[in-house]
């Protein structure tokens, strides 16, 4: 099955999509954020919380702001208190909250020495690369896969709870367990820590929760015979934090996607752009695929009228993601099946639309979201829309498969809502298995002229964000309607502007790491 | 119109015959004794002639059921209260030449999505110029000024804001309701109303797709709007509530 696309055009969006995105690169290059200097401190090995709860990355960066040190960066602090002190980084973090040591002392204009902080971080980091290899040897990468990778997700509020769901889940067929994140969390500048029951339309993010389902999915995995994969969020405010704990965790897929924290939860664009970076080199090391949010757009949007949005995103996201030296493999870009089914041929519009995002990113692992907003109260209406959904998920050959749930409109889903969505999916893919040996997409029939259609008006819109930059874009709401000021939103208050003494030696190893090709 | 009848059974293909179909999981194996369990639990519900016409296995420790049975009981929808917004609502020409005809200067309308909770397309369907399927938001209507504050909104800062501008309506949208959280959000914000002293002052509506008229009252607040309801019903209601207490009238 194949679509006559112009190639030519292809180009010229990706060259484009490439100069939205460098002058940004060079733009933000000059600052940093508290949270990703945190997950320095991460990296180094810092980790727990202190008697009132604040994670002890916090109370050093905290610290390092109080004292007009932050600007350096943590390295510079941390590598200066190591080489002092003698001190684990662990050590160093609790003497500073104790208050028995003041980092305040390193204001020097000296370099420090790095190799102790190298060797911290390099004890970290060869758990990072055991938990890769581990997933590497195990785990089939869904773009090599004949059908696509079902994907659901658990959502109960209760960790405990969301392993009962998730194991059931993994029993009734699913490939990846995705543990949605509580209401809120993207807008907290910290990490939450520990075991938690207490999440509303999701499950707190904690290193603790990421164990603790990542344990029980390896165990129901292999009373199954294979690798179940576990999803995560690196987004909100702590993008860069979570992206560290889901490698030492060995998480598999994380949602990753600055756009969606920007148009959605009214993050700082400067701050998330920042963290997004830091958060992609990190999952490009540990080999996992980020998924994107473009899909969402739909949900605010006519999903219609504004396709092109979404091929023009994933066009831009593809460009952020190659400058922190990601692969096309670990891509998931994101899209999804949105269009009024009160519309004439949506079926076969959507159709356009899968196929188009397949020929135009033919090596990245897509991640397809079902109907969610045209989902109604009529479940057994629903299941007919996840029905079709599925035919053109597996038709296409999308890899990341969400599956719709018949009761989206009503609730986080039942276990039961999951093993219906299961069924339905594989029945789907059964049914279908020869599909694109059976039939050709007709030359210039109806498909053809709207993948073209769309790859157009996308390509336009491209033009127009090269031309304006896309913060203009942002805030002319471009992306689902909804417009957001560059000096707006959460968190711009934990952006700084590097000192020219600052100096972040963890980066400088992933990114040379990445450069030598070494993962 | 027909009278509302006083004695009905749900209806399968026989007036009165009772049927209906029910499922739900249990924690228990799919087996024998799951199915027993699965028509004792429709017994429970006062069901009889139950059959489970489908079961399944969720995994090592989880079943599923489909279950049809027959309702012996009757239901009297006669005597049954219904709390809803009262008259027809007005079109929206209607409203403007309400205003027009009633109040002296625009009315203000200020609404968000609160707490967490980050769901704007209900509050935007009210409030937007676009509004949704095929009917415009407040933001168009003559002799209404309508200030959208979008989502993630605190209540404290919405109630800041709404005395800033001197709000006559308050204009609440809840979506997330996992755990009873919109409740608890929106018993907070009438909680805020009280101890500030301002409950009078305002207007309040809330709405969401869990939100009905007879909930809102409940909790407090002056009316509900649910799914399938239109910037014109929220409007239509409050300009009369706002003419009957007197606000800005000639
Ligand atoms: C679109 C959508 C999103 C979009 C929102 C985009 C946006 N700009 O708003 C995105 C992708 C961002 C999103 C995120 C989340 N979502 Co959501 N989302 C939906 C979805 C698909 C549609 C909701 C919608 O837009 N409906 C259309 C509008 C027009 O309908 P409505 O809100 O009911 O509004 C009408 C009436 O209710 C009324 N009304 C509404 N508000 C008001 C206010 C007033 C004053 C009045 C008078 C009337 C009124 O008028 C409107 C017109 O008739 C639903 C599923 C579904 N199909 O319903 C899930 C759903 C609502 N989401 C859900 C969840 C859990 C979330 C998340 C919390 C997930 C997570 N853990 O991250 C996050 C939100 C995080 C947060 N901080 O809130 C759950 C809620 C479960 C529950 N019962 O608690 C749902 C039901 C999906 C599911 N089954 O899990 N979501």
């Amino acid at each position: 099955m194949h679509l006559s696309l112009d190639t030519q055009q292809i180009n010229q969006c990706r060259e484009y999509a490439k100069k939205v995105v460098a002058p940004m690169m060079t733009d933000l290059a000059s600052y940093s954020t508290v949270t990703v200097e945190r997950t320095v401190l991460r990296l180094l090995g810092i980790d727990g919380i202190n008697r009132f709860d604040v994670p002890y990355p916090n109370v050093i960066i905290d610290h390092l702001k109080a004292t007009g040190m932050l600007e350096k960066g943590a390295a510079f602090a941390m590598a200066h208190a190591l080489n002092d002190t003698q001190l684990s980084p662990q050590a160093i973090a609790e003497a500073v909250d104790e208050g028995t040591l003041d980092l305040s002392r390193y204001k020097t204009a000296n370099q420090p020495d790095m190799t102790r902080l190298l060797e911290a971080f390099t004890s970290i980091k060869k758990r990072i690369d055991q938990q890769t290899a581990l997933r590497r040897s195990q785990r089939q990468h869904p773009r090599d896969k004949a059908v696509p990778d079902k994907y659901v997700i658990v959502a109960t509020g209760d960790i405990y709870e969301d392993i009962e769901q998730a194991v059931s889940a993994v029993e009734n067929g699913a490939d990846i367990i995705a543990v949605i994140r509580t209401t809120g969390q993207s807008l907290l500048d910290f990490v939450p820590h520990g075991a938690t029951r207490e999440g509303f339309g999701g499950t707190t993010a904690t290193r603790e929760n990421f164990r603790l389902m990542r344990a029980a999915l390896d165990e129901a995995g292999k009373r199954h015979g294979r690798y179940v994969q576990l999803v995560n969020y690196a987004s909100g405010l702590c993008m860069p934090e979570i992206a560290a704990l889901g490698a030492l965790e060995r998480l598999d897929m994380m949602l990753n996607d600055s756009l969606y924290g920007i148009i959605f939860r009214d993050i700082n664009m400067q701050r998330t752009l920042i963290d997004q970076y830091f958060s992609r080199v990190l999952s490009a090391y540990a080999d996992i695929i980020i998924n994107t949010g473009e899909d969402n757009y739909l949900t605010t949007s006519d999903a219609y009228e504004h396709a092109h949005t979404v091929i023009a995103s994933q066009f831009i996201n593809e460009q952020f993601a190659l400058k922190a030296g990601m692969p096309s493999r670990l891509m998931g870009l994101g899209h999804a099946y949105e269009i009024d089914p009160a519309r004439p041929d949506s079926f076969i519009l959507e159709f356009a639309q899968a196929q188009l995002s397949r020929q135009l990113f033919p090596n990245a692992p897509l991640k397809y979201m079902p109907p969610t907003k045209h989902m109604k109260g009529d479940i057994f209406m629903g299941s007919v829309q996840n029905a079709l959904f599925n035919m053109v998920a597996v038709m296409t050959h999308q890899d990341i498969h969400l599956l719709g749930m018949m009761t989206e409109a009503i609730h986080t889903p039942f276990m039961s809502d999951r093993a219906l969505a299961l069924d339905n999916a594989a029945y789907v893919a059964r049914a279908t298995a020869s599909f694109s040996e059976a039939f050709d997409i007709k030359p210039n029939g109806p498909v053809e002229q709207r993948a073209q259609h769309v790859l157009k008006e996308a390509l336009d819109l491209l033009q127009v964000i090269a031309e304006e930059g896309l913060f203009t874009t942002l805030e002319k709401g471009r992306f689902a309607g909804i417009g957001r000021g560059r000096t707006q939103g959460k968190g711009l208050d934990g952006v700084f502007r590097k000192d020219s003494l600052y100096t972040n030696p963890v980066l400088e190893h992933l990114q040379d790491a990445l450069k030598e090709g070494l993962r | 119109m027909k009278p509302i009848p006083k004695a009905i059974r749900p209806y399968g293909d026989t007036l009165h015959d009772g049927k209906v179909q029910i499922s739900f999981s249990l924690p228990m194996p799919s087996d024998a004794h799951g199915e027993a369990a699965a028509k004792a639990v429709a017994q429970s519900m006062r069901l009889v002639d139950v059959a489970v016409v489908e079961q399944r296995s969720l995994g090592k420790d989880y079943s599923f059921y489909v279950v049809y049975g027959t309702l012996t009981e009757t239901v009297d929808p006669s005597t049954l209260k219904v709390v809803d917004h009262g008259e027809k609502a007005m079109r929206k020409t209607d409203v403007e030449a309400f205003i027009n005809e009633h109040f002296q200067a625009p009315l203000v309308f200020i609404g968000a999505s609160t707490g967490t909770d980050a769901h704007t397309v209900g509050i935007d369907a009210i409030m937007n110029m676009k509004g949704i399927a095929g009917h415009y938001g407040l933001e168009r209507y003559e002799g209404i000024e309508a200030i959208n504050l979008g989502s993630q909104i605190d209540n404290e800062v919405l109630l800041e804001k709404a005395l800033e501008v001197n709000a006559d309506v308050i204009l609440i949208s809840q979506t997330v309701t996992q755990k009873d959280m919109h409740i608890r959000n929106l018993t907070a914000f009438v909680e805020l109303l009280e101890a500030e002293g301002v409950r009078d002052r305002f207007l309040v509506i809330i709405g969401g797709p869990r939100i009905n008229h007879a909930l809102a009252k409940e909790l407090g607040f002056d009316a509900g709007f649910g799914p399938g309801k239109f910037a014109f019903d929220v409007a239509s209601f409050a300009v009369k509530a706002l003419a009957e207490r007197g606000v800005k009238t000639r």
